[in-house]
């Protein structure tokens, strides 16, 4: 019954600690108008906007969607903000998707974002509330105890996480818009780096980053018309569970397996590992890039490091993961998950330029939040389903 | 398009301050009640949708325990909305339409009463250049309505009538925060609270939640003997800053009112989210509704602003009328932003 939509253009700023330059209208509207560029639109061609981005007090304005919405083109248009914790640039892409998939538009715009070097994230996400039970332990305090629950269940070498590290972060050095460029990386540069959350060292985890990213999507009576390539979208699913609850599996989590199952089943694959050509996975911290390859069912359980350790998920490897170099590369947090969507997207569409995978037709988007609760990816194609 | 109808409501009372519950203990019983109305449980709706504020909560993430008061288990599809819950439900409907689902949960809760809402709000506004002036909401609405008194839009009498004639229907509302025998004189007589507001120009702050079932086709005809199918649901925003919209008139509730058919037939019903006296004469103004209309028999938000639950409520306050056989046809409206900056127009009907 769903109308069937496709990317047609893709928006991305340089990622980068610190964008001084540009105030968050500027910075969301470059990402746009290079989104529009690239699908040959103009404002006036898009029928409603899309916007992402995480909790409201990364910059310190409530609902900033209000105030932004005219940077973009959405003034006087319909205008929606989703925000789903750390999947949330997942979600925006699929809540776009789903305005053209309804058939109640034809051709959207959504835009996520985080401008965290205008606030403090670990501050905005360490907030004691009264008679509610606080971490206080910013993300990297939070997952590190799911991390050494996994490392004690696979058996994995404990230098797995150096060498999703170093593979990322090589990758990056292929993507122009990467925030880490690290030309000296190594195996020693990480394992010597700093341990900031056991087993999680400092080169092991994601930076703070300043970016935007943006998609226009269209239906397919007028994507097939286009010369240029895009991205058929297969399937979206997204899933959510409570945060903690007795007996709650929160190193595989539920919802990560159901999604991954509904996901498949919805775009037609059996054999996620072989019908699939590349991923963009949610890997904030290197060792969620094994426990994903299970959560994903990519791998079997257990042995989702074996594919690290193997060089599967390598960009020359048989499942190349985060050839952009990943969350590890570049993370202005509400942006991210949309990231993944964009960079599987632009896989497919052939023009992800020296990061790009030879010959990849289908590939994964994902991204994930809250306390690995929530769930969103998606499947693009070169070829339509 | 798919035949989509509201067949469950259920809402908290709005109260200027809930002393003893948390954003999620408020919602609980506004979920249940709406299990033991619709018969149906989490695991029966194919798509969930919230809209709430972490700036009301005052902390990240603060949707994230909703889920808790939904008993997310199995897994659910959920989103969320930082947004009036209304806009949940438009998405819920979109999800509907595209075949991804057939029922959804609908929901959108509030504790404004943890903080001082009319400063907090002032954040909402363009960080770089208004911000920081601390505009608070009153102050903006203020400004709002004195152009319009200058302009000769409205009048204060028309204002007070307004607020006069919501808290008189609330009177025969439970839900209600604010009712009674106002008169026009007696308002009129009130000091200035933010000058040429009133106090009874106010809508109040209060606490709450509101929660909805959407189901599609036949699931609906099951699920309610008279469903109050949506025939046409926009919703449009229009730029942020003051300078650059008529604040005369609400340019996107007609907008929104043009393309969901409102003025397609007569309107039995309107409810009405706007928080501020004169904003509801606009809003009335932008749908076109006449003297045939009944405008907010719940009393609407004068009488009771659960924020990021009121637009939702209003949904769900007209279905109740659908139901009921009270009204064929009825108009719900829910607004966000300052000085009516992003509106949503729902229309219901019976068959």
């Amino acid at each position: 019954m769903a109308e069937l939509t496709a990317v047609v253009g893709i928006g991305q700023t340089k990622y980068q600690a610190k964008r001084l330059d540009v105030s968050m209208p500027g910075m969301i509207r470059e990402a746009a108008e290079r989104a529009l560029a690239d699908a040959n639109c103009t404002w006036k061609d898009i029928d409603a906007v899309i916007i992402g981005k995480a909790p409201d007090l990364f910059e310190g304005v409530m609902m900033p969607e209000l105030f932004l919405n005219d940077a973009i083109g959405g003034a006087y248009k319909p205008m929606l903000r989703v925000h789903t914790a750390g999947s949330v640039g997942g979600s925006t892409g699929i809540v776009a998707a789903s305005m053209v998939q309804s058939g109640v538009h034809d051709r959207v715009l959504c835009v996520a974002y985080e401008k965290q070097s205008e606030s403090n994230a670990t501050w905005a996400l360490s907030i004691a509330l009264p008679f509610s039970l606080a971490t206080v332990a910013g993300a990297g305090g939070y997952f590190a105890p799911l991390v050494r629950g996994y490392i004690r269940r696979s058996g994995a070498p404990e230098d797995t996480g150096i060498r999703v590290a170093v593979k990322d972060r090589q990758n990056a050095l292929r993507n122009p818009l990467a925030h880490l460029h690290l030309e000296d990386i190594s195996f020693d540069l990480v394992a010597n780096s700093p341990m900031l959350w056991d087993p999680i060292r400092y080169l092991e985890t994601c930076p703070s980053s300043d970016g935007a990213c943006a998609m226009v999507m269209e239906k397919a009576s007028l994507a097939s018309k286009r010369s240029g390539k895009v991205a058929w979208i297969h399937a979206t699913e997204m899933r959510s569970e409570p945060t903690m609850f007795s007996g709650r599996d929160q190193v595989m989590p539920r919802a990560t397996l159901d999604n991954a199952a509904a996901l498949y089943k919805k775009a037609g694959i059996t054999n996620p590992r072989r019908e699939i050509d590349c991923a963009e996975i949610y890997v904030p911290f290197s060792w969620f890039e094994p426990m994903w390859m299970e959560g994903m069912l990519i791998s079997e359980r257990n042995e989702g490091w074996k594919m690290t350790y193997e060089g599967a998920t390598a960009i020359d490897g048989d499942f190349p993961v985060n050839m952009s170099g990943g969350v590890l590369s570049s993370n202005p947090i509400g942006a991210s998950g949309l990231i993944r969507f964009a960079e599987a997207a632009r896989q497919v569409r052939g023009l992800a330029e020296k990061h790009q995978v030879d010959g990849a037709k289908k590939a994964l988007g994902h991204a994930y939040g809250g306390g690995s609760q929530y769930f969103s990816t998606w499947i693009v194609s070169s070829e339509k389903p | 398009m798919r035949d989509v109808a509201v067949v469950g409501f259920t809402q908290s009372p709005s109260m200027r301050s809930e002393p003893d519950r948390n954003e999620v203990e408020i919602l609980i019983p506004v979920i249940d009640a709406l299990r033991k109305q619709t018969g149906l449980t989490s695991a029966d709706m194919d798509f969930i949708c919230s809209g709430s504020s972490d700036y009301l909560a005052g902390s990240s993430f603060a949707f994230v325990s909703g889920l808790d008061a939904v008993g997310a288990w199995p897994p659910v599809c959920e989103s969320h909305v930082e947004m009036d819950g209304a806009w949940a439900l438009y998405e819920a409907w979109v999800k509907i339409q595209m075949g991804y689902a057939d029922t959804a949960l609908v929901y959108g809760f509030g504790k404004p009463s943890m903080g001082d809402l009319p400063i907090t709000m002032a954040l909402q506004l363009d960080p770089y250049s208004v911000m920081p002036l601390w505009p608070d909401t009153l102050s903006i609405a203020g400004l709002q309505a004195r152009h319009c008194l200058e302009k000769g839009i409205l009048t204060f009498e028309q204002m007070a009538a307004a607020a006069a004639r919501d808290r008189g229907h609330a009177k025969g509302n439970p839900n209600a925060q604010v009712k009674g025998d106002f008169t026009v004189e007696g308002i009129l007589a009130e000091p200035f609270l933010a000058n040429p507001l009133r106090k009874s120009d106010c809508a109040p702050i209060s606490d709450g939640a509101s929660a909805i079932v959407l189901a599609a086709g036949d699931r609906a005809r099951e699920l309610s003997k008279r469903p109050a199918w949506i025939r046409g649901i926009e919703h449009i925003c229009e730029p942020m800053d003051l300078g650059v919209r008529d604040l005369g008139r609400s340019r996107s509730t007609e907008m929104a009112a043009a393309k969901a058919g409102v003025g397609k037939g007569k309107i039995d019903v309107a409810e009405l989210s706007a928080p501020f006296t004169h904003q509801e004469i606009l809003v009335e103004r932008a749908l076109g509704l006449g003297p045939d209309t009944k405008v907010n028999p719940s009393g609407g938000a004068l009488a009771g602003n659960p924020l990021m639950a009121v637009g939702l409520s209003r949904i769900g306050e007209c279905a109740t009328r659908i139901w009921s056989g009270e009204a064929d046809r009825a108009v719900a409206h829910a607004t966000s932003g300052p000085c009516l900056q992003q509106n949503l127009v729902c229309v219901l009907e019976g068959e």
